[in-house]
């Protein structure tokens, strides 16, 4: 364990000796701030909660996450210090963790900075602090299962570009999963058992009780799982393709 | 005592072309030794496999007695590597990227301190200590990547063309770092330039085509040129061993 601390600590501050940081941080909270007043109406619809907020924010982090992850092996690759750290006495399995908790400390900062939008409603009423919580706890998780594919798809290739197109398409795929779009597309040639399957994998089915405030324990395993088999994957493609 | 480098029956396909076609390689403390020929013929790839960036396809390698398909860990915790190019992080400064390195190589506090400061005075980093590597200069990164090797003391030393792109007086801080570590060091560098193997080498090993053609002594290998080749007798040695065989087919 020991080892896991500096990868994480080096991969955390390298978010911030590049402008990706301030650039992620600024475009995330203007965006949040865009969708959660003017398209989600906060003031307009009159209840003191953050619905409007946590509606908006699996989209967001559909294109702001992969922007998080896309560095995280392709940029080991195009530089080569992959050939560096994979010889140094460290496991792989501790590189991808250690990578995989910078970047989700990193987008837990970006949420907390939305704490400002609860202090709005805490003034303009009483909000039901729990469920806005839940709200914040699913919204962490849903980034972390992001996070988790993204790294993986970014160990695929050394284009950050290419990592990032990955990991917005199949974070798509993954949360419209349970709706119309994916499912019309699998009832044409699938049986019925498979599209269940595919719906139950939706990460929105399972994020939308804790944006109403419920925090069910297969809600976060499920989330869990989503983040330990593509971590898995990842130490996977690391240990396999390495040098390519 | 065992042997600090013991490589044997190194193979590595890739796909259909045989890279590397059963190395047999034993190095011991003490010993520099000079890895030499041509681009292609396998000299990167059997360095990967001893420092276990690259699984062989066949064959094993034992880095002061540990096995590296076993406990790569402890074999790779003996070992220092510089890998081609000399890869470092771009965004960090020198002693962030030094630091880094001694954290993950299991040192703390003071005695990271101390060996971070030892591994800059003895790569002479100490004008560019808080300099951002991206902003350095091909010899100052070539050095960074040295200062990185040499930072836990490992009593295996492994660089890949580490004189590769250096001005002269580069080269010359370079080979007279080589040999104030050589004591007691086993030291395997890769080179093209077959003067750095006679100023530094106590032993050189020259492959082609995935295979040793020569492994001896610099001098063993300066008598195999006819003695009527006055000048460049090395160059002359190297062409006809890595030629020979197109040569024959002629």
């Amino acid at each position: 364990m020991s080892r896991l601390a500096p990868i994480v600590r080096r991969e955390f501050s390298a978010y911030f000796n590049t402008p990706l940081a301030a650039v992620f941080l600024v475009m995330f909270l203007f965006l949040t701030g865009i969708f959660t007043f003017n398209v989600g109406q906060l003031y307009e619809r009159g209840q003191a909660d953050l619905r409007p907020f946590f509606d908006f924010n699996p989209w967001l982090f559909l294109f702001l996450v992969p922007a998080i992850s896309m560095r995280l092996w392709a940029e080991e690759r195009r530089i080569g210090t992959i050939e560096l750290v994979t010889t140094l006495p460290i496991s792989i399995r501790d590189l991808v963790v250690g990578k995989w908790l910078a970047a989700w400390a990193f987008a837990c900062v970006a949420l907390a900075l939305t704490v400002p939008i609860w202090m709005t409603v805490e003034y303009l009423g009483a909000p039901d602090r729990g469920a806005i919580l839940a709200g914040y706890v699913g919204s962490a998780l849903m980034a972390g299962a992001f996070l988790a594919i993204g790294s993986a798809l970014s160990a695929v290739t050394k284009n950050q570009v290419v990592a990032f197109v990955l990991c917005a398409v199949v974070c798509f795929l993954l949360l419209m999963a349970g709706y119309p779009v994916v499912l019309d597309f699998l009832g044409g040639w699938a049986s019925p058992g498979v599209a269940e399957a595919v719906a139950s994998v939706s990460l929105l089915t399972h994020f939308e009780p804790m944006e109403r405030g419920v925090i069910d324990l297969r809600d976060v395993l499920f989330f869990a799982a989503v983040v330990v088999a593509f971590l898995w994957l990842n130490i996977l493609l690391i240990e396999w393709k390495k040098a390519d | 005592m065992e042997a600090a480098i013991a490589a044997h029956g190194l193979r590595k396909r890739f796909g259909s072309f045989d890279a590397v076609q059963g190395i047999d390689l034993v190095v011991k403390h003490g010993e520099v030794l000079g890895f030499l020929g041509p681009n292609g013929a396998g000299k990167s790839t059997t360095m990967r496999m001893i420092t276990g960036f690259l699984a062989p396809s066949a064959g094993s390698v034992r880095i002061c007695g540990t096995d590296m398909l076993v406990d790569p860990l402890t074999a790779k915790g003996h070992m220092g590597y510089l890998p081609e190019g000399a890869p470092c992080y771009p965004d960090m400064t020198v002693a962030e990227f030094l630091g880094f390195i001694g954290a993950v190589r299991g040192f703390g506090g003071a005695e990271r301190a101390r060996r971070v400061d030892a591994a800059v005075e003895r790569t002479n980093l100490q004008g560019v200590f808080h300099q951002p590597i991206e902003t350095l200069s091909k010899g100052f990164k070539r050095r960074v990547g040295l200062a990185q090797a040499i930072l836990h003391d490992p009593p295996v030393l492994i660089m890949d063309e580490p004189t590769d792109g250096l001005d002269p007086n580069q080269k010359h801080q370079v080979r007279e770092l080589i040999r104030t570590m050589a004591k007691d060091k086993a030291i395997v560098l890769s080179t093209h330039i077959l003067e750095e193997v006679e100023a530094v080498c106590t032993r050189a090993v020259i492959i082609n085509r995935g295979g040793i053609v020569f492994d001896g002594t610099p001098q063993a290998l300066d008598a195999k040129a006819p003695a009527t080749v006055a000048r460049n007798r090395l160059d002359h040695v190297f062409r006809t061993l890595t030629t020979a065989d197109t040569e024959t087919r002629r």
